[in-house]
């Protein structure tokens, strides 16, 4: 039997959490993600889960607890923000690596400077490269769900790679929503027992980790990193239909909203895809022909779903919550146009940075992005391909 | 999906309007509702004014913005009243409920509200009275069930006993309902 509780994100991700019980737990606070850690201290202090609670002193530490952790063949949480995550980069880079299936729970913040506490996704995709999978969440619901799918994508022998699940800051991590939770029972043997693979405490096996890999092998290693997180995309798939046998929510890569006939799309990721749906449902009310493409797994990029969702559309306004700076257009814009490229007729696409610092973005907004790219088609091409929305000039 | 109804709360920091917010969320839990708690998050400074907010639907909510428009507005301090502009964004038919010593027609003046709706309790009172101390939060809860069809007062007493009832003394959690019927009795609509 699931129960319907009235959770934020934190929170969901902390029981989420409580029900994965996983062998350590190592992480440090950070506005906006502290409200998770502190509840999941509860639990462990309440007795609720075995898990070993290591705090540390910073986010670099937090990581590297972790990664010694999964090293030594335990199932491995931890959660952050921002500069936290900034902070952890170098140690994001070796935990995929070694091919360890660590999860952890990002709560989106900008990056400083200047110092800001509020939602963008600059911390998330300062980090996509580093060989992590990255899941992101509408609602606090979706943050429940992709916490407990990441352990079983994270561990499939298949996969091993470490997984990020984010929430938008404040956003969702701080509202209070209706969120259903599955049976502690059902989350147990969904997750099942963890299955270590060349585990350090197994001493009659021993094993090297992170040695000195120079040009002899590092490559061919780098070679086999990059096969494994391509590889990982029908697990993802397979994990999000077995968790809809289980939840009634099932999960794909990608989202598709309204998007069948749709001739203007809008693509997002997070929280904004909500408030996308509120639009995409008005300018049809209006006759309008449009539709969201929401993209649930960004890391590794699902570019032949992407291919089959907007190839047939006439234009796509990609949102972009971050920005590259000095590169052509945001991070989700730049895959989005790439894998189009190859197609013989291929929809026109414009960019908007919008939401950076948590600068709100409302329902009308995301119309103004749509009338944006119809404009742009009528015009048979693009002037200006990057542009911003709810900013003051 | 239908358009859920916004509210807004005022307060100062401190006052818990959060905790107000997120029992009326409980509330609407218990009724079987859609609903969102959320508060405007800054620099968290004692006394200084703060918001937050709540949605209410019978459906699904996918809405992630702020709210700029709501239909109601509940300001929980009275000294408020004047010092902030309360309502901002709020419809010419929309409610407003305050924690207020005077009448209906009173708070009309002071806002310059002549249309919509008005409801004021004398909060700070009641809970002085009861509590011996000004809580002004759980009270206004009782005045804003009596103009919120969505939520029934029993779940809204039951939010506030899941709320308080671990951390607080079983008598004190009692004086809190008492104040929050009280000021539902006492809650005038005008």
């Amino acid at each position: 039997m699931s129960k319907v509780l009235g959770l934020n994100g934190n929170a969901a991700a902390a029981h989420a959490m409580r029900q994965i019980n996983p062998h350590v737990v190592a992480a440090y606070p950070i506005t906006p993600q502290t409200d998770c850690v502190e509840r999941f201290a509860e639990f462990v202090s309440e007795g609720l889960v075995d898990t070993e609670f290591v705090t540390v002193e910073s986010e670099h530490s937090a990581l590297s607890a972790c990664i010694g952790a999964a090293a030594a063949g335990g199932r491995v949480m931890t959660a952050t923000s921002s500069q936290g995550l900034a902070l952890m980069w170098e140690m994001l880079y070796i935990a995929a690596s070694m091919r360890l299936p660590i999860v952890m729970m990002v709560v989106n913040r900008a990056l400083s400077g200047n110092i800001n506490i509020h939602c963008d996704h600059s911390d998330t995709m300062g980090a996509r490269d580093a060989g992590w999978i990255q899941l992101f969440s509408e609602n606090a619901q979706e943050v429940y769900d992709n916490m407990i799918q990441a352990v079983r994508i994270a561990e499939d022998m298949r996969v091993r790679l470490p997984v990020m699940v984010t929430q938008d800051g404040f956003i969702i991590s701080h509202a209070v929503e209706r969120v259903e939770l599955l049976d502690d029972d059902a989350v147990k043997n969904f997750v099942g027992p963890y299955r270590p693979l060349y585990p350090l405490l197994d001493v009659r096996n021993p094993v090297t980790y992170g040695p000195l890999d120079l040009f002899d092998y590092y490559f061919e290693h780098k070679r086999s990193e990059i096969e494994a997180i391509d590889n990982c995309l029908p697990v993802i798939e397979e994990v999000g239909k077995e968790f809809g046998k289980l939840s009634g929510r099932s999960y794909g890569l990608l989202e598709e909203y309204r998007l069948e006939d749709a001739e203007y799309t809008v693509v997002a990721l997070g929280s904004t895809c909500g408030t996308a749906k509120e639009a995409v449902d008005r300018l049809r009310d209006r006759g309008k022909k449009v539709g969201l493409l929401k993209i649930r797994c960004f890391r590794p990029f699902p570019k032949d779903e992407v291919i089959r969702a907007l190839a047939p559309r006439k234009g796509v306004a990609v949102l972009d919550r971050s920005v590259v700076f000095g590169g052509f257009g945001g991070p989700v814009f730049t895959e989005i146009r790439s894998a189009l490229y190859d197609l013989p007729s291929r929809p026109l696409v414009i960019d908007f940075y919008y939401g950076l610092g948590g600068r709100d973005v409302y329902v009308e907004d995301i119309e103004k992005a749509f009338a944006r790219i119809e404009e742009v088609v009528r015009a048979g091409r693009v002037e200006k391909h990057i542009d911003y929305l709810g900013l003051r000039e | 999906m239908e358009k859920p109804l916004e509210i807004r709360w005022h307060g100062r920091g401190g006052q818990g309007v959060v905790t107000a917010s997120r029992i009326l969320a409980d509330a609407l839990l218990r009724e079987g509702k859609y609903f969102q708690a959320f508060p405007e998050y800054g620099p968290e400074r004692m006394g200084a004014p703060v918001k937050a907010y709540n949605r209410v639907s019978s459906t699904p909510i996918r809405i992630h913005s702020g709210v700029t428009n709501p239909e109601m507005v509940v300001v929980v301090d009275p000294t408020l009243l004047g010092a902030v502009d309360v309502l901002e964004g709020l419809a010419e038919n929309g409610t407003v409920v305050a924690n207020f010593p005077g009448t209906p027609a009173d708070l009309r003046n002071l806002l310059h509200f002549p249309s919509g709706t008005v409801v004021v309790v004398d909060a700070s009172r009641i809970s002085r009275e009861i509590l011996g101390r000004v809580v002004v939060n759980t009270p206004i809860l009782g005045a804003l069930c009596r103009v919120l069809p969505e939520v029934k007062l029993e779940n809204v007493l039951e939010a506030v006993k899941a709320q308080f009832g671990e951390k607080l003394r079983a008598e004190v959690v009692e004086k809190n309902l008492a104040c929050l019927r009280r000021a539902y009795e006492e809650a005038q609509i005008g």
